[in-house]
């Protein structure tokens, strides 16, 4: 008998303890991370860190304006998601509802094949072939600019938006679907009116862990952004968003030097935004959940 | 279960003991020093078997700091240490040891079907900071000159920012890649580009361009007529003893280091 309860209480602290190590490994790097970034702004304002145009981190006195770089993320992502969206979304429909079955057991795994690729090689794709590609079409002096690293950064959100959304639509109970067609309603007008609105939560996670995913990503943006710090002003601009400033300035950064705790400074601010957007995500998919199936 | 326990330990006993007698060289830092350190480390562990060295990249600034903490034996860097640095190490009680291995040229680079083949380093101060923005300024086509530069952080930008850039800034819409290797691409990719890297990455790709009208090659920049070069280095904590020192000796000799250098596209000092 106590054996049995010892071995119990074994497992749960186990499987507690499982459950904490992620959490303590968090809570570990977020300190490291604060720890490692706030001492910049004992000497630099943080509105002057925020808002200054100017990124010249060696240059003598350093200039640590994070704007140009704050602005390319999110044009970026914007950019980015303005393209992958609509393709995820939509391709998650057609696999869900439109589909035939045999179709949808080929194409829903290749689409997820999409998110294996790595990034590196998504990356060299976008350098070697689309950017020249982009100046011949375009006629423009560079093709490493913003509209390459969102057509890039789309591919990689593109599995991530449609995957996830996929799964919502599909679980929208049969019942709602049922109803709507019985009572007239044509399949696009199920789709539209029951389907969407039903999925809504699901679908904007998958939106959001997408535009998370796109802001993050370093890789891609490090090779085909062009790495300009500066405030873009077309869609053909190069641009450096943050990941790719950290990503390529850390190396050389001299340790525990003013130019080091700026990087992880612009780490602090890149995580607070994709906390932002998981608890975005979070609160949606609580709000609009679908609870139970709507039967009577 | 137990038997198996033990097993395991006696494996990891006897695996430690084995690595103890091997000795175990970690090599870390500059990556415009690696392809030298890959091709020498791969001859030195062929003739020395009993020794292990692992090499790895990550930056001058890195190794250096490595260096410092002790989680590397041999450091490579493509500059000097900085202040900063200095203070570090003498606040730890680390006194780095620099060996000056080889010399790297940095050569401007164009598309090779770019008509411009000879600039002054003033008209090369004047496109990175912007000044020149036209190819047709510079004897080229009426089209805009695409300015590709390095990371402000790396090594290489700073020989540039210290050889080409007389304290001036480069300017904001310069496009910054990271590697010697990304700057070929955009450039060999890019009918209006300019850049710069070290003179191993030149390939058929790329047009180089002179400098004050010296071509950068290993005899101009021995020499010291050629404007942008620089020494390359291995720093070690203290004196290099045992293995580590004659892996030093091993990079300096003539024989087979500065080869190693030469293949590798730099310039070799002996």
């Amino acid at each position: 008998m106590m054996d049995r309860k010892l071995k119990e209480k074994c497992i749960r602290s186990a499987f507690l303890f499982t459950a904490s190590t992620s959490i303590l490994v968090l809570a570990l790097i977020m300190v490291f991370l604060f720890m490692e970034g706030m001492p910049i702004f004992q000497d630099y304002p943080p509105l002057k860190f925020l808002f200054g145009h100017e990124w010249y981190p060696t240059a003598d006195p350093p200039d640590f304006g994070i704007f140009p770089l704050l602005v390319g993320s999110m044009l970026v992502t914007a950019a980015s998601s303005a393209i992958a969206i609509p393709l995820g979304v939509m391709t998650a429909i057609y696999l869900a509802e439109i589909a035939r079955p045999r179709v949808r057991g080929y194409v829903k795994p290749v689409v997820e094949l999409l998110a294996a690729l790595p990034s590196v090689v998504i990356g060299f794709f976008g350098m070697v072939l689309f950017a020249p590609f982009l100046q011949d079409v375009f006629d423009i002096p560079t093709g490493l600019n913003m509209f390459n690293a969102a057509v890039m950064l789309a591919f990689m959100s593109v599995p991530t938006i449609c995957s996830i959304s996929e799964d919502a639509i599909f679980s929208v109970p049969k019942e709602l679907k049922e109803a709507s067609l019985a009572l007239g309603a044509t399949h696009w007008e199920t789709i539209r009116k029951v389907i969407l609105p039903a999925s809504l939560s699901g679908i904007s996670t998958a939106v959001i862990l997408g535009m998370s995913r796109a802001i993050g990503e370093t890789m891609v943006v490090l090779m085909v952004a062009g790495g300009a710090a500066m405030v873009p002003s077309s869609l053909f601009s190069p641009v450096r968003p943050m990941p790719a400033s950290i990503a390529a300035e850390m190396a050389e950064a001299p340790f525990r030097g003013d130019h080091y705790y700026a990087l992880f400074a612009t780490g602090i601010v890149l995580f607070l935004f994709t906390m932002i957007f998981n608890i975005v995500a979070d609160t949606i998919a609580n709000k609009h959940k679908q609870v139970g199936a709507a039967t009577l | 279960m137990r038997i198996k326990n033990l097993l395991l330990a006696a494996f990891m006993v006897v695996a430690f003991s084995a690595s103890a007698w091997a000795a175990q060289i970690g090599v870390s830092g500059s990556t415009t020093v690696l392809p030298i350190m890959q091709k020498a480390v791969e001859a030195y562990m062929k003739a020395h078997p009993e020794t292990t060295l692992s090499v790895s990249g990550g930056g001058s600034g890195n190794g250096i700091k490595a260096i410092i903490d002790g989680t590397t034996d041999l450091c490579m860097a493509s500059r000097f240490m900085k202040d900063k640095e200095v203070a570090l190490a003498m606040e730890k009680g680390v006194y780095p040891v620099p060996f000056a291995i080889a010399i790297d040229a940095l050569v401007p680079v164009v598309h090779p079907e770019n008509p411009v083949g000879d600039l002054t380093i003033e008209q090369l101060r004047d496109v990175y900071t912007g000044k020149i923005a036209n190819w047709k300024d510079l004897g080229g086509e009426d089209k805009q000159i695409v300015v590709i530069s390095r990371d402000t952080s790396s090594g290489t930008y700073e020989t540039w920012e210290e050889k080409i850039m007389n304290k001036e800034r480069v300017f904001a819409g310069a496009l910054l890649q990271a590697s010697n290797g990304a700057v070929a691409q955009a450039v060999s990719k890019n009918k209006f580009a300019i850049g710069y890297v070290g003179y191993g990455y030149l390939n058929a790709a790329l047009k180089p361009v002179k400098v004050n009208g010296i071509e950068g090659n290993p005899e101009t920049a021995s020499s010291g007529k050629y404007p942008v070069a620089r020494f390359l280095y291995v720093f070690t904590k203290g004196w290099p003893e045992g293995e580590l020192a004659s892996f030093v000796m091993y990079l300096l000799n003539p024989k087979y280091g500065q080869v190693h250098a030469k293949d590798a596209g730099y310039v070799p000092l002996y």
